[in-house]
This record gives C-alpha cells, sequence and structure tokens, in this order.
C-alpha cells in the first residue's frame, strides 16, 4: 500500500516562499509526474515529500500515517537523484547495499536483496566496479538499484534522466515505464521535460510558481486543459495563441473575431461570455490543415519549415503578425513567403478567457 | 589534366614519406637543441651543490684549522651518526613530524567539518583560522616565547596564576611539547585550509542520499566525508612532512635545542654543526643523511599514500 496524502503544504525559503499551498493525493501503483517550468518548485516539492526539508506548515500523510516531521530513513520513501549521487568510494554492491548494511540486515539477506536488484537492472557484471567506471545510463540504473533494494513504498525520483543523452534519455524512459510496471510500484517523477511526463505518467502535476495549475491523465491535460499555462506547457511543438474578440454568443456556440479579421464559430458554451470580451484562441499545430489561399478565409504568411521526415513544422504569420506553428505531412512543401490559407479544426479549439482560464467547451472529451 | 595529377600523385608519395622522417629527424634535433639549455641549467643547479656537498663530506673541513683539507674517506659520517646528538636527532624529527601531522590532520579534519556548518561570521571564523600559516615562523615562535609560554609574564602563567596554580615553565619542563605546540599552531592552519576547501566540493546530494539511506552525523562523517576527505589529507600529509622535516626557526627562537639534545632535530643538529663547531665536513655528512632520510620518508609516504592519490586522481 501506498497513498500519500498532501494537504495545504507551504515551503518557504529565507521568507520567499516557493510552495504556496499544494495539495495533492497519490494512490497506490500511480506513476505520478511533477512537471513544469524550472524554479517553479518540483524539486522543493519532492524534498519536502522526501523529508530533506522541513515543511513550513501543512501535512504530509502516507497510508494514514503522518510523517510530516518524521526523518528522510524513517519514511519507506527512496530517492533517486538528477547528479545520481552515487558513493563514489563506494563499488556499485556497497553503493546499493549502504542503506541495508546501516540498517544491520542480515548480510545473506542483503546480498539477496543486491542481487535481485542487480539483476532487474541487468547490472550484475558491474557489481565491484566503482562509479566512475560506469557510463552515465549504467550509473542510472545504480542509483535506481540503491533505491530498489530498499523495497520503499514510494519512489521518488529527481529529474533522473536530464544528465543523459537524448538517445539514452529515451532508452531510460521506457526502462523506467517497464521498472514501474514489474515493480508494481509507486513512484513521484519529477521533471521538466512535458514528453517525459505525457509519456510515463498515469497523472500529470501540472506546476507553476509553487502551485499546482492541474492534475490530471496526460490525455485530460492535453485535451482539456484548465488554462492558458497548461494547455502552453502541454505538447510539441507548443499551442498556438491568438488574440481574438466575441463577437455574439448563444447556448451552443461562440462567434469571435481573430485580430486578423476571420470569424470563426466555435462549439463552445456561450454562458461564460458575452460579446465585446476580450478572449484567447488557442489551437495545436496538429490540428490546423495548410490549404490554399483560396479555399479559406484565414490566411497566412508562410515563415520558416522544418523537415522532420515524418511531419513537417511550419511557422506561418498572420496578417495581424501573430505566429502560429502548423504541422503538416512530411511531404509537404512551401516556401518562404508564400500566401496560403489555414483550416482550423473547431472542435480541437480552445478559447481562453482574460485571465487564462479555459472557457468549457459543449464536447468535453473523455480523458 | 587527370592523368597528369594522378602521375603527379604517384611520384610524389616516397618522397612525402621521405620528407616526413626527415622533418620528424630535424625537428627532434631542434627540440633536443631547444631543451638542453634548460635541462643543463636545472643538472647544473642540482648537481654543482650536491657534488659540493658531497666532496665537502669526504674531507677534513673544519674553518677553525683552514688549510687542512685532507681526504678522510666516511669518517664525517661515522662522527655524525655516532654523534651524541644523532639518535636524540632522528627520534626528535620523528616525533615532532609524526606528532603535528596527527594533530593537523584530526583537528583540521574536525575543524574543517565545522566550520562548514553555515553560521554568523563563518567567514571571519574561517579567515582568522587560516590566518596563523601567514605568520614568520620566527615571528610566531617569539610570539609563543615571550607573549604566551614565558613563565613570568606569558598569558598562560597569567591563566595558571588565575587558577592558583604554579605557572608553568614550559620550554624548560616540556620543551617538546612546547616545540609541538608551536608548530603545530603553524601549521594546523594550512590542514584547514585544504581540508575546508575540499568540504565545499562535497556533493551536498550525496549526504541527502545518505540521509536517506539512514545515515546518522556520525555515519556521514565516517562513510561520505572522511572517504571524501582522504585525498586532501594525502595532500596534506605529503607536504606538511616535507616541511616539518626541516623545521628550524621555531626551535632556534625558543629552546636553541635544549635543554640537552631535547629538542634538536636533524636540521638543528646540521646547523649546530656546522656553524656553532664550524665542521663543514661532518656538516655535509649530516645534510646527506638527512636527504637520505627525507627520501625514504617520502619513498614511504608515496607507497602508502600516493597510492591513494593517484587511484582517484583519474
Ligand atoms: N535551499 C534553498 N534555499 C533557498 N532557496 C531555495 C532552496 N532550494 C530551492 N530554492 C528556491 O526555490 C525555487 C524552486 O526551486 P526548485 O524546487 O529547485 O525548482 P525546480 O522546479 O526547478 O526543481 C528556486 O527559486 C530556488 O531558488
Ligand atoms: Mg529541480
Amino acid at each position: 500500500m501506498a497513498d500519500l496524502k498532501i494537504r495545504k503544504l507551504r515551503k518557504v525559503f529565507d521568507g520567499l516562499e516557493i510552495i504556496k499551498g499544494v495539495d495533492l493525493d497519490i494512490n497506490d501503483h500511480e506513476f505520478v509526474v511533477f512537471v513544469g517550468p524550472s524554479g517553479c518548485g518540483k524539486s522543493t516539492l519532492l524534498r519536502l515529500i522526501a523529508g530533506l526539508e522541513e515543511v513550513t506548515s501543512g501535512t504530509i500523510s502516507l497510508d494514514g500515517r503522518d510523517i510530516t516531521d518524521v526523518t528522510p530513513a524513517k519514511r519507506d520513501l527512496a530517492m533517486v537523484f538528477q547528479t545520481y549521487a552515487l558513493y563514489p568510494h563506494m563499488s556499485v554492491r556497497k553503493n546499493m547495499s549502504f542503506a541495508l548494511d546501516l540498517a544491520g540486515i542480515d548480510k545473506s539477506e542483503v546480498e539477496a536483496k543486491v542481487q535481485d536488484a542487480a539483476r532487474i537492472l541487468e547490472l550484475g557484471h558491474l557489481l565491484e566496479r566503482k562509479p566512475k567506471a560506469l557510463s552515465g545510463g549504467q550509473r542510472q540504473r545504480v542509483a535506481i538499484g540503491r533505491a530498489i533494494v530498499r523495497n520503499p513504498k514510494v519512489f521518488l525520483f529527481d529529474e533522473p534522466l536530464s544528465n543523459l543523452d537524448a538517445a539514452l534519455r529515451v532508452q531510460m524512459r521506457l526502462e523506467l515505464a517497464r521498472l514501474h510496471h514489474d515493480l508494481n510500484a509507486t513512484m513521484i517523477y519529477v521533471t521538466h521535460d512535458q514528453v517525459e511526463a505525457m509519456t510515463l505518467a498515469d497523472k500529470v502535476v501540472v506546476l507553476n510558481g509553487g502551485r499546482i495549475e492541474q492534475v490530471g491523465s496526460p490525455m485530460a491535460l492535453y485535451h482539456n486543459p484548465v488554462n492558458q499555462f497548461v494547455a502552453g506547457f502541454i505538447g510539441t511543438p507548443k499551442m498556438g495563441f491568438l488574440d481574438a474578440r466575441v463577437i455574439s454568443t448563444d447556448p451552443h456556440s461562440v462567434t469571435i473575431e481573430l485580430a486578423a479579421g476571420t470569424r470563426l464559430q466555435l462549439p463552445i458554451s456561450g454562458a461564460r461570455v458575452s460579446a465585446g470580451n476580450k478572449v484567447t484562441l488557442g489551437i495545436r499545430p496538429e490540428h490546423i490543415e495548410v490549404v490554399k489561399a483560396s479555399e479559406s478565409a484565414f490566411q497566412v504568411e508562410m515563415d520558416v519549415t522544418e523537415h522532420l521526415g515524418s511531419d513537417t513544422f511550419c511557422y506561418v504569420r498572420t496578417s495581424s503578425g501573430e505566429t502560429l506553428t502548423v504541422r503538416a505531412p512530411g511531404d509537404f512543401t512551401g516556401e518562404f513567403g508564400q500566401r496560403v490559407g489555414l483550416a482550423l479544426d473547431l472542435n480541437h479549439c480552445h478559447l481562453f478567457d482574460e485571465s487564462g482560464l479555459t472557457i468549457p467547451k459543449l464536447n468535453q472529451r473523455a480523458a | 589534366m587527370n592523368t597528369t595529377s594522378l602521375d603527379s600523385r604517384t611520384t610524389q608519395q616516397p618522397e612525402d614519406k621521405a620528407r616526413q622522417g626527415g622533418v620528424s629527424r630535424y625537428e627532434n634535433r631542434l627540440r633536443l637543441a631547444t631543451v638542453s639549455p634548460s635541462v643543463l641549467l636545472l643538472l647544473v643547479w642540482m648537481i654543482v651543490p650536491l657534488a659540493m656537498t658531497i666532496y665537502f663530506s669526504t674531507i677534513r673541513y673544519n674553518l677553525l684549522y683552514p688549510g687542512e683539507n685532507d681526504f678522510v674517506g666516511l669518517e664525517n659520517f661515522y662522527y655524525f651518526i655516532t654523534d651524541a646528538g644523532f639518535l636524540a636527532g632522528a627520534a626528535n624529527t620523528l616525533i615532532l613530524v609524526g606528532s603535528v601531522l596527527l594533530i593537523s590532520v584530526v583537528l583540521g579534519v574536525l575543524i574543517s567539518v565545522l566550520v562548514d556548518i553555515d553560521f554568523w561570521g563563518r567567514g571571519l571564523v574561517r579567515v582568522m583560522l587560516i590566518s596563523p600559516f601567514f605568520i614568520m615562523p620566527t615571528v610566531s615562535a617569539l610570539v609563543w616565547k615571550n607573549l604566551l609560554l614565558h613563565p613570568v609574564s606569558g598569558i598562560f602563567a597569567a591563566i595558571w596564576r588565575f587558577f592558583g596554580a604554579t605557572p608553568v615553565d614550559w620550554f624548560t619542563h616540556y620543551p617538546m611539547f612546547s616545540i609541538i605546540m608551536i608548530v603545530s599552531w603553524q601549521w594546523l592552519p594550512f590542514a584547514i585550509l585544504i581540508l575546508m576547501t575540499a568540504m565545499q566540493s562535497l556533493d551536498q546530494e550525496q549526504k541527502d542520499a545518505a540521509r536517506l539511506d539512514g545515515a546518522g552525523p556520525l555515519a556521514i562523517f565516517w562513510h561520505i566525508t572522511l572517504p571524501h576527505l582522504s585525498r586532501p589529507i594525502a595532500v596534506v600529509v605529503m607536504i606538511e612532512t616535507i616541511f616539518l622535516l626541516s623545521v628550524f626557526a621555531e626551535i632556534y627562537t625558543t629552546t636553541s635545542g635544549g635543554p640537552g639534545y631535547e629538542t634538536t632535530n636533524l636540521a638543528y643538529l646540521i646547523y649546530n654543526q656546522a656553524l656553532l663547531q664550524f665542521d663543514v665536513g661532518m656538516a655535509s655528512a649530516g645534510g646527506l643523511i638527512a636527504v637520505v632520510i627525507a627520501n625514504i620518508a617520502a619513498f614511504v609516504l608515496i607507497r602508502l599514500i600516493g597510492k591513494n592519490l593517484t587511484d582517484k586522481a583519474s
């Protein structure tokens, strides 16, 4: 069992509030990812959970036991650090057995656990090496092994992949997903990389400036972001935003006029807005199609195009000077400066009010 | 055009090789020619004094009896080693070096760990901890002799009297202990300087990981901090040994090697032979013996510690 409950958690560093009241439930076996821009307090939140920082106010409980003031070692948590934090003078074996040795656990039992972890992580042939004789990926695995041998209720990861090169990062990401499945463990994972968040998480917690913006499954965040921050943070390339003005509303639709002059009728409930309101239209690159200039009222000028092979990302500029990203097929050809039309998928348009909150759609997609 | 270029390439190849060989041979000579002056200078720099010392050590050379410089073989060595002061000097050198090393490493580690903790005024405390290192040995020995340890006017004497005890005449009753105190006071700051700097490079996340692994402050000190400091400790031991083998000014200004031979180390003994007894021959022999001893010490140290140094250097 591992049910973590965080209530009204706050953390102040030198008079500066870094965590500004966080409420969060993490359920057994869940893979939870904290994601957010650098400096938003993800690591701090994780370290508060781990007990490495003192809580300013609020409570943390694990399976009904209040662990707010419990020492780190007694919380039944294990952490994998960004820099791995392996003990440099100890062998891989000793690194993994350190916690168990300190706890005075029987030698043969320790050995069995180390062997077990080494087998899961394919570290068997490296047990006598020192960390400096390992590659980045191997160090990473040792750090994970050090967590596994303790058989913790919750695994904590602080940006564990950010020191690896891109190829290794993808591989380790898959291994982490497999590990989560194999161990059937509860994991909390911190990253600033939303791709890692989307691919690994059962539940994503989007943090910004010490507050939780939204909690939900990756698909829920993708389809129904609660505000413009989450909408812009989740998804690559980023969602495009266009200034607009409400022209008219009725219960089943909102008609807006973009700054570029184009009018759109969106399937969004008109209850929350009224004519004349300033709003922001959000549309993801994959929900825009490039068409002939004559086929659309919404005309733009092509800027740079990036060919990735599978897709082509076109950066276009509207007549009002705003930029949008469009995801076109891989064989798309477009020329710099060319005038083209854009067809927006109206069902996938998001509308945000002036404070950045999402104006709910009519047909909320199931997560 | 195509053919000509092909032709020229085929004909050029052997030439190229020959030229390359020529260039490298030429370059070798050039390198030798440019390096040799400094190598020669270094050789002369080292060899001339060494040769002179060896030469002096094998002749009778006493400034009181000029002109009687005949060859005496190893007689000077024999007399130096069988001199009443030699065994005492060697033993005192070992005691002095060993004690000061022990004190500066043990206290150095403890103090560096303590000042690594954040507290108000830490910067000032650090500067003050290191400052004795920058005081000249002669000056600090004089300060200790006249202001601190003096049996009448010293601060220690004042403290003793304050508690109703009889002031201690340090240099008479505990001469070696006093010298060790003074020299430690000078060299402990060096150890602190090195170890304190090393503490700052200790990865905070390692300590966090150890805390999560259930290590208390003592276990962290023993399993994380101390291994981290092993290299800087080796550096401190090596460097201090080299300097401590030749401690002189502190002894000269305070006890002059006495009482008896109690605080005479090898450096002081050689000085004693050469300048108090004007026996350059014997002093040279002593100097050579000191060189041998220093080399043995260095050899042992490098075997003991140097391995640790190169081991982790990679
Ligand atoms: N020990 C500390 N003392 C003071 N400020 C800190 C400390 N740890 C973190 N902070 C501040 O808290 C903010 C959030 O840091 P962090 O949680 O590391 O962000 P991230 O989301 O990038 O992991 C940063 O502005 C950082 O300067
Ligand atoms: Mg961080």
